[in-house]
């Protein structure tokens, strides 16, 4: 499949882009003005990676997601407006406002959860991989993390068990280049962070992480392997935050002119580029339907602002509801004492 | 696993009139739980540490892998954090796993899988997901095994919201509680005793479930009420003998599980007997026992109180290695004893 080509996979990948770029421009903007509270980190920069990613998965597929989870979610198919609840401290987010920002989950869409530990969803994501394994399914589950996970001891025991048990996962490194402000030179040894796959006995790849159609290609062929029984790989996508880690960052670690060579190679205007005629095949798309991308994201978060707002507080009188779940049925057989 | 009743009150056919109540030990009767439970439903399956071929570090898998198979039965590599965060995964996902952690100890090593994940994502994602998992470890001391191999960490799990605490004291409650555990859509870590797994006693052959949060009280008194937890209890009830040869009458109560906390069968007591004696084996400072008694005064049972509520611990200090030294590191029957007579006879 190529995203650039056929024309319905060119708008997807560009309205899913500009929907994840515009919902966080939107998030950023309220949270300075203060009508946001708590905190967040922006994907901004890096939007190509789990729509990319996610192009590459089907219904009832599992992902995993991170503290920088606003793309993971919006690619995997959320409800805008329930993120945006959540984010406004709704009793409509998809956390009913205990979670926020970093615990965003669809579990309906089959997103697990994004997560505010470092490398936690990666031995979860093995996890769901074994109870398909187990139930005989063909799921597959994509964990997203980022660079800064790949030095956690549960990213190590994550992609150890997945390994050896042969588990339909893949494992998708947003490498951004900086843990916070430890940049990826100073934190690692090895060239490419990809290289830890062999390691643990699988496929690694690094690819160009702003570039949609790169990261599809890797993604479905690592997905492809996975769903038919060929075990667990790994896809490093070179990419870069350009704003701040979250809310307190002065950017003291990098350079200005270094987030401005970035902001060069931006995903979105280079995919505008390519579908719109930069390659040497017929261009997919043209500029009004580029244009109708642009306004159908613009207006799906404008629309997700306008319901949220208008939704009822998260409401203090049920905190203490969800702390447990309610006896659900018992397993089978035997009685209560 | 095919027939429901309740061996306890089924009256049998003539061939056994007086019918023996079968006796396992603790650890068989963790086993039989686990195995009723496989059987009965397929998407329960043991993880852990040398749970397969070895059959456990204690034992208590024994021959679990050649009834259900290595899928089922799973070992994994040495990966506390990674074991853990794949029964959260697999739990998200639709099964029902029971984790293994051969020492309670190296729950440390899989700490955020326990207390970040498994505890709060069905409360951080609004309830829109559980976690149903079992973690089993058993805790304490007694084995000589030193500081890392014999902590009573029941504390740790307690103080989060959204895991429940089980720590049974006997085999019949081995058996029930885990199969209430199993059941339960929310986390439930589950501290067995290392002392206690050869200990034998009654258990149903059929898979009855005792609930979580629920006190049982072991014995009834009228001047003292003790509260004890896992290998206390029976050290409790041995010294309540002791008492009682001796004049003194004392209840002894067992919590079972922290979280649920059935406080109110223990206030009841403590309101009747107006003494409160607390034993647990960790260490005093911000152990469970803290909280029972805090509990108690907080209650009406503070104006019955006759004598200040009192704790009876292991020493602030990690579990040593030399047997007099580990002995002395926690209570003992004879500890309990003399506080409780203290606590009658002072007041």
């Amino acid at each position: 499949m190529t995203l650039t080509t056929e024309a319905d996979r060119a708008k997807h990948a560009l309205t899913t882009m500009w929907t994840i770029r515009r919902f966080e421009e939107a998030v950023d903007d309220m949270f300075a003005r203060g009508l946001m509270h708590g905190t967040m980190h922006l994907s901004i920069g890096q939007e190509a990676v789990p729509t990319g990613a996610c192009m590459a998965l089907s219904e009832g597929d599992y992902i995993t997601s991170t503290h920088r989870g606003h793309g993971h979610c919006i690619a995997k198919g959320a409800k805008l407006d329930a993120m945006m609840a959540e984010l406004l401290a709704k009793e409509t987010g998809y956390c009913r406002g205990r979670g926020g920002s970093m615990h965003i989950a669809d579990v309906a869409t089959g997103n697990l959860g994004a997560n505010g530990i470092v490398a936690g969803g990666v031995p979860i994501a093995a996890g769901a991989g074994l109870a398909v394994r187990m139930r005989g399914g063909s799921e597959v589950v994509v964990s997203f993390f980022g660079d800064g996970a790949v030095n956690e001891g549960a990213w190590h025991e994550g992609v150890n068990l997945a390994a050896i048990w042969d588990l339909p996962v893949v494992f998708v490194c947003e490498n951004n280049r900086y843990g916070m402000s430890m940049s990826v030179d100073r934190a690692f040894n090895v060239d490419t962070l990809a290289e830890r796959a062999r390691g643990y006995g699988i496929p690694g790849v690094t690819v160009d992480g702003n570039d949609p159609q790169t990261v599809y290609d890797a993604v479905a062929d690592a997905v492809r392997r996975a769903r038919s029984g060929g075990g667990p790989s790994f896809v490093e996508a070179l990419t870069y935050r350009w704003k701040g880690h979250s809310k307190s960052d002065k950017n003291l670690y990098r350079t200005r002119e270094e987030i401005e060579s970035w902001r060069e190679r931006d995903p979105i205007a280079a995919f505008e580029a390519a579908v719109t005629g930069g390659g040497a095949t017929a261009p997919a798309l043209s500029e009004s339907d580029v244009e109708e991308c642009r306004a159908l994201a613009r207006d799906r978060v404008r629309e997700a602002i306008r319901t949220a707002n208008a939704a009822p507080d998260a409401d203090a009188a049920t905190l203490t509801d969800a702390v447990y779940a309610p006896a659900g049925e018992p397993i089978a057989g035997g009685t209560r004492a | 696993m095919t027939t429901t009743s309740d061996t306890r009150s089924a009256v049998g056919p003539a061939v056994s009139a007086v019918a023996e109540p079968r006796t396992l030990t603790y650890s068989e009767a963790v086993r039989e739980a686990m195995a009723q439970a496989m059987a009965a439903d397929d998407r329960v399956f043991l993880l852990g540490e040398d749970v397969g071929t070895y059959g456990g570090a204690f034992g208590v898998s024994g021959d679990l892998v050649h009834r259900f198979g290595t899928e089922r039965v799973r070992d994994t590599p040495i990966s506390e954090l990674g074991i853990v965060g794949a029964a959260v995964g697999a739990g998200l996902a639709g099964m029902r796993p029971i984790v293994e952690i051969q020492f309670s100890d190296f729950t440390a090593q899989a700490m955020d899988q326990i207390a970040n994940q498994a505890a709060k994502i069905h409360f951080m994602l609004g309830g829109a997901a559980t976690v149903p998992m079992v973690l089993r470890a058993p805790g304490g001391s007694g084995t000589g095994a030193a500081a890392q191999h014999s902590q009573s960490l029941e504390a740790w799990f307690a103080h989060v919201p959204g895991l429940q605490v089980v720590m049974p004291s006997t085999a019949a409650d081995a058996k029930g509680l885990l199969l209430s555990a199993i059941d339960d859509p929310n986390p439930v870590i589950v501290l067995e005793h290392k002392l206690l797994y050869k200990q034998s006693g009654p258990v149903p052959e059929e898979p009855v479930r005792v609930r979580l949060g629920e006190t049982a009280v072991r014995r009834t008194g009228t001047d003292v009420t003790i509260v004890a937890t896992g290998v206390m209890v029976s050290r409790a009830l041995e010294a309540a003998e002791r008492l009682a040869a001796d004049g003194v009458s004392a209840s002894v109560l067992d919590p079972r599980t922290l979280r649920p906390l059935d406080d109110q069968t223990i206030v009841d007591s403590v309101a009747a007997t107006g003494r409160a004696l607390l034993v647990q084996e960790a260490p005093k400072t911000g152990g469970f026992m803290s909280e029972i008694a805090a509990r108690i005064v907080e209650s009406p049972a503070f104006g019955r109180l006759q004598a200040p509520v009192s704790r009876l611990c292991g020493l602030d200090v990690p579990i040593p290695y030399a047997p007099q030294l580990e002995q002395a590191a926690v209570p003992q029957v004879d500890d309990i004893v003399t506080k409780a007579a203290e606590l009658v006879r002072r007041w």
